[in-house]
């Protein structure tokens, strides 16, 4: 029987105290009974001799000191998982809140996982098709990625989102394949605006999605992405399906853990994040993956939005730092709306290199890729110039490359949300630029890639 | 058994009673699970202990046993080629165990126990050893044969010694009643003892030629790279552990991504060495604690790489480590640290964070190594930092470069026009420069000095002239300055570039990069001369050879006679250009 205790002796913040207590383990969940009846939720993030130190995951109104109960559940917070979740809508801790039945778990897990052992990973190299040009030609995507879009308030990075998740396929294969959700923290619009697209597109169907809203309790989202990755891990390498993980917004997620933090009075890191922030967000985006032995794999596309902009931000550069690369988007291209407003200089997928080429999308396609890239660096460059000089100060060459970026960014990027390109129409697309500009100024292609592609000349 | 109680736990910290009997810095068993940790404080019988392991489900009251022994590194056969976590655990025997998630609580012995070696004695009964002369031999690898030395402490006459196969934990040899195995054990906070260090002269040649003609860093020596994410941090450590003229590589991913400790694995045993011609991984230990691993494993892992690189130094090998991210080694002090509730320092660091990393960068260097035949061994430390948001003025940076001699400094930019590796040539230093130079000068090449001194003037002349050109555009350049201007962008390009995923470009001699930097060099000199013919510089820059220059870093290491062609055709058409000049002008 589990003992109750009623020693609350503090509290502050989502954090209470419980004192005279005996037997508790470090990060056992705690069941809370209020004087109203009302239950919550917490678990343990410090334990001494005869106390205990409780996180609460909806907060702390209206508790009681005096007449609530507390107890001590004796194992940590879990996931029932089964393949029934499919289909299913959660709350950000697990519970169902689309009216369905319960789901009957086929096993309870301890949503922090394990890490996965170095040894035990495959790498990832299986090419995914987004549809997206930018993505595919300049930033490919592989299963078993993890590869953030850093946005901003106000960029279209959902629409985006929801893009990939709609159009996402492996060539020539028709495994199976799931999409999760986490919403951490964004409003009820947002969370609908996928719901509907996942309706509209049918995704539905093969979706698990666990929404947490911006009034929904913070301390809540700490558990969000943890319980989306509990059950992505278990389709993935039990069910032996291809998992792709959308999380939105980690900058929320980020908040929440600050909000414990401070509340615990920790010494703080930089702009007030916990110094454990890094470790934290890797706990999270390393369960991205594929093992050895398993049919499944784990895609994650985390979405953040830059506080200002601010790609040195705590949040973004610690993403960076443990992510297989970043989408960017930009306001400036997207205020010259060009859509999806992705700004591919800055942008990197590490991973790509080991999934194109012959027999995964062209053998041309490295060589390009490095082209299109230099080019638009150099038409970059060159506009600028221009700006300050006045177009006459432009050589031929650098009007060419100039001529050439505006048309990338145009003809490129600018697909819109709803155009869903093969790789082939990517690849293409990207020669037809390449003929803006002079031959040989094309050093990062083969001449036999030339000569192939562009036709050949003496 | 002297066994303590737990009367805290707040995530991989613990504090248990009872412990008066255990030393500062044991090894502790932590509850049912036997986690391991380390006291790393005591108050009076209290002490506190960071768990390598997760403690979720431990609570007060449960039991600590401490083992009496520092943490320590079991140092012998069977390391190379092995992958290994922050406390040497054998990655993939916990593979085989647990499968693909690490469980906790599950160990296995860094060094196999059943594995039998050969052993040749090259000492012999009667001899008189002390500790660090070398008993005999093991064929470790194809291309590394592990030397047995006599473990520190133990000295006398052999009063046994025999050829024959052995198990690790087997005495191989009797020295004055005691027994030595092939096992050493080594506490990983102490550095390996050895008779005095040297100055590091020789350069470790690593086929990068921004950094062998640019930014050399000696055998023996220490570097850092410094850089934003994205910049290239990796490319260039795996860069270097792969082209580096080494006899052993130790490579450490401290707190970095999974998948990248994958690529490792797949690639190094792939990789045929230029300096053995077997393949790589025969000369390699990986130690590998991504970030997701438990946070005090990442705190242990470097002093775990570093014992081992010392390990081999001391057999007389030049050693290479690479630490791939010193950065998350100093986020895992300032966690523990923060759960200690010590003063912190800047940015929440601990105070000690400079002594710490001053102490970990010290332990290379060329040294005497113990023992009566005076072998010298080096051990040479290159580590990434990871400085947030690319500001250099962070702690961990400043600290790091307070001792290091070799910056490669990352630029945010030069990666962006894909410019690699992204090393910006103007803000990176080496201060082994001059030895390297007279090193280089006397063994290799007595020219090549002067080239790369000509070379970087012209660079650092560019970034001047490109502030004019940005302010009033480049014609109002006279034309030797545009030629300036050629030529940087050709030493940038078609020098200073090199492409790590191509088969060639990847590696590159220290002769093939004299004989680049010759050519680019001889370009300019006889476009200058050109110019005071009355050659334009267009014509110079339409010139069809520079076309060829822009691809000699194609050329594989056994075909340098092209280099000499393209010099003579490079020849040939100035001097018809030259020629054509003069026709129309007379």
């Amino acid at each position: 029987m589990l003992k109750e205790y009623q020693t609350v002796t503090e509290i502050t913040g989502p954090l209470m105290l419980v004192t005279d207590v005996s037997g508790v383990k470090y990060e056992e969940l705690v069941e809370i009974q209020m004087q109203t009846g009302e239950k919550r939720r917490g678990k343990v993030l410090e334990v001494g001799t005869d106390n205990a130190l409780v996180q609460l995951f909806e907060g702390s109104d209206g508790i009681n000191m005096k007449n609530t109960k507390v107890r001590f559940l004796g194992k940590p917070q879990e996931l029932g998982v089964s393949p029934d979740m499919i289909g299913r809508v959660f709350d950000g801790m697990g519970n169902p809140i689309d009216n369905g039945p319960q789901i009957i778990a086929d096993e309870r897990r301890d949503i922090n996982g394990l890490p996965i052992n170095p040894f035990a990973r495959l790498y990832p190299s299986e090419f995914i098709q987004t549809g997206v040009s930018a993505i595919d030609g300049l930033n490919t995507l592989v299963r078993g990625q993890k590869l953030p879009i850093f946005s901003g308030s106000g960029l279209p990075h959902n629409q985006l989102a929801a893009q990939i998740a709609r159009q996402a396929q492996v060539l020539g294969t028709d495994e199976k394949f799931a999409v999760i959700f986490a919403a951490m923290g964004i409003t009820f619009e947002e969370a609908e605006f996928f719901i509907n697209d996942f309706r509209e597109s049918g995704a539905i169907d093969r979706a698990v999605l666990f929404i947490n809203l911006a009034n929904d309790p913070t301390i809540e989202r700490v558990s969000t992405p943890r319980m989306a990755l509990t059950a992505a891990e278990y389709l993935a390498f039990d069910e032996g399906m291809h998992v792709l993980v959308i999380l939105t917004d980690m900058t929320n997620y980020a908040d929440a853990l600050r909000e414990v933090s401070s509340a615990r009075k920790e010494v703080p890191g930089r702009r007030g994040y916990p110094g454990y922030l890094y470790t934290d967000l890797s706990q999270i985006y390393e369960r991205a993956g594929r093992v050895k032995g398993k049919a499944g794999s784990i895609t994650q596309i985390p979405i953040l939005t830059m506080p200002e902009d601010d790609i040195t931000h705590p949040i973004p550069d610690l993403t960076g730092y443990i992510t297989e690369g970043q989408i960017i988007l930009s306001r400036e291209i997207y205020n010259r709306n060009i859509n999806p407003p992705i700004n591919v200089l800055p942008s990197l997928s590490r991973l790509k290199d080991k999934g194109i080429g012959e027999g995964k999308t062209r053998k041309d396609h490295a060589n390009t890729m490095n082209q299109i890239y230099a080019g638009v660096a150099r038409g970059r460059d060159a506009k600028e110039l221009s700006t300050i000089l006045g177009e006459s100060a432009l050589s031929d060459d650098d009007l060419a490359f100039a001529r050439y970026s505006d048309a990338f960014d145009e003809r490129y990027v600018n697909q819109g949300f709803y155009t869903d390109r093969t790789i082939i129409e990517t690849l293409d697309l990207g020669w037809d630029l390449l003929k803006i500009l002079p031959r040989e100024e094309l050093k990062r292609i083969s001449d036999a890639l030339l000569d192939e592609f562009l036709g050949k000349v003496d | 058994m002297k066994k303590g109680v737990i009367t805290k736990v707040s995530g991989p910290l613990i504090e248990a009673v009872n412990m008066e009997n255990a030393n500062i810095h044991d090894v502790v068993e932590v509850a049912e699970y036997k986690l391991i940790g380390e006291i790393i404080e005591m108050r009076r019988d209290k002490a506190s202990i960071q768990v390598y392991e997760e403690t979720t489900g431990v609570g007060p009251g449960e039991q600590v046993v401490t083992t009496g022994m520092p943490l320590s590194v079991e140092l012998g056969p069977g390391m190379l080629g092995q992958i290994y976590d922050g406390i040497q655990r054998p990655l993939n025997e916990l593979y085989d165990l647990s499968g693909e998630f690490i469980d906790r609580g599950i160990t296995a012995p860094p060094l196999d126990r059943n594995k039998v070696w050969r052993f040749e004695p090259s000492a012999q009964v009667g001899d008189e050893v002390k500790p660090g002369d070398i008993l005999g031999t093991v064929k470790e690898t194809e291309v590394i044969t592990l030397k047995i030395m006599v473990p520190p402490g133990v000295e006398g006459k052999i009063e046994r010694i025999e050829a024959g196969d052995y198990k690790v934990e087997d005495s191989v040899a009797t020295i004055s009643g005691q027994d030595v195995t092939m096992i050493q054990r080594w506490p990983v906070r102490r550095g390996r003892p050895y008779q005095n260090k040297i100055d590091p002269v020789r350069p470790l040649m690593t086929g990068q030629r921004v950094i062998d003609t640019f930014f050399p860093v000696a055998k023996g020596g220490t570097a850092a790279i410094p850089g934003p994410f994205g910049s290239g941090k990796t490319v260039i450590q795996h860069q270097l552990a792969k082209w580096a003229d080494a006899d052993i590589i130790v490579y450490i991913g401290c707190g970095e991504r999974g998948n990248e400790m994958t690529d490792v694995l797949n690639e190094f045993p792939e990789i045929i060495d230029p300096n053995t011609g077997k393949s790589l991984m025969e000369k390699v230990v990986l130690i590998a604690n991504t970030s997701n691993m438990p946070v005090a494993a990442r705190e242990a892992s470097i002093y775990t790489g570093v014992t081992i690189g010392e390990f081999y130094r001391d057999m007389g090998y030049s050693v290479a480590l690479m630490a791939d991210s010193t950065s998350r080694w100093a986020e895992a002090l300032r966690e523990m640290s923060g759960r200690l509730e010590e003063m912190p320092g800047d940015e929440g660091y601990p105070a000690y964070l400079g002594s710490r990393v001053a102490d970990f960068y010290e332990r290379a260097g060329v040294v005497n190594c113990l023992g009566s035949d005076n072998r010298t061994g080096s051990l040479t430390i290159i580590g990434a930092v990871s400085p947030p948001g690319g500001d250099l003025s962070e702690p961990v940076t400043q600290s790091t470069l307070r001792i290091v001699k070799v910056f490669w400094g990352l630029d945010y930019a030069l990666s962006h026009s894909r410019h690699f590796p992204a090393i910006n040539w103007l803000s990176s230093y080496s201060l082994y420069q001059d030895k390297v130079d007279r090193y280089i000068d006397e063994n290799i090449s007595d020219s090549f000095s002067d080239l790369r001194k000509q070379a970087m003037s012209l660079l650092q002349e560019e970034q001047s002239l490109q502030e004019i050109v940005r302010l009033v555009g480049q014609d109002t350049l006279s034309d030797e300055d545009q030629l300036k201007l050629l030529t940087a962008k050709s030493l940038r390009e078609d020098f200073l570039q090199q492409n790590a995923f191509d088969d060639i470009d990847t590696y590159c001699s220290l002769e093939k990069q004299k004989r680049m930097l010759e050519l680019i060099l001889t370009f300019h000199d006889h476009a200058l001369e050109g110019i005071v013919k009355g050659l334009y510089i267009r014509e110079i820059d339409r010139m069809k050879v520079r076309e060829r220059i822009t691809r000699m870093r194609f050329i594989p290491e056994d075909e340098f006679e092209k280099f000499e062609d393209i010099r003579v055709e490079m020849e040939a058409e100035f001097r018809t250009l030259i020629a054509d000049r003069e026709a129309q002008d007379a």
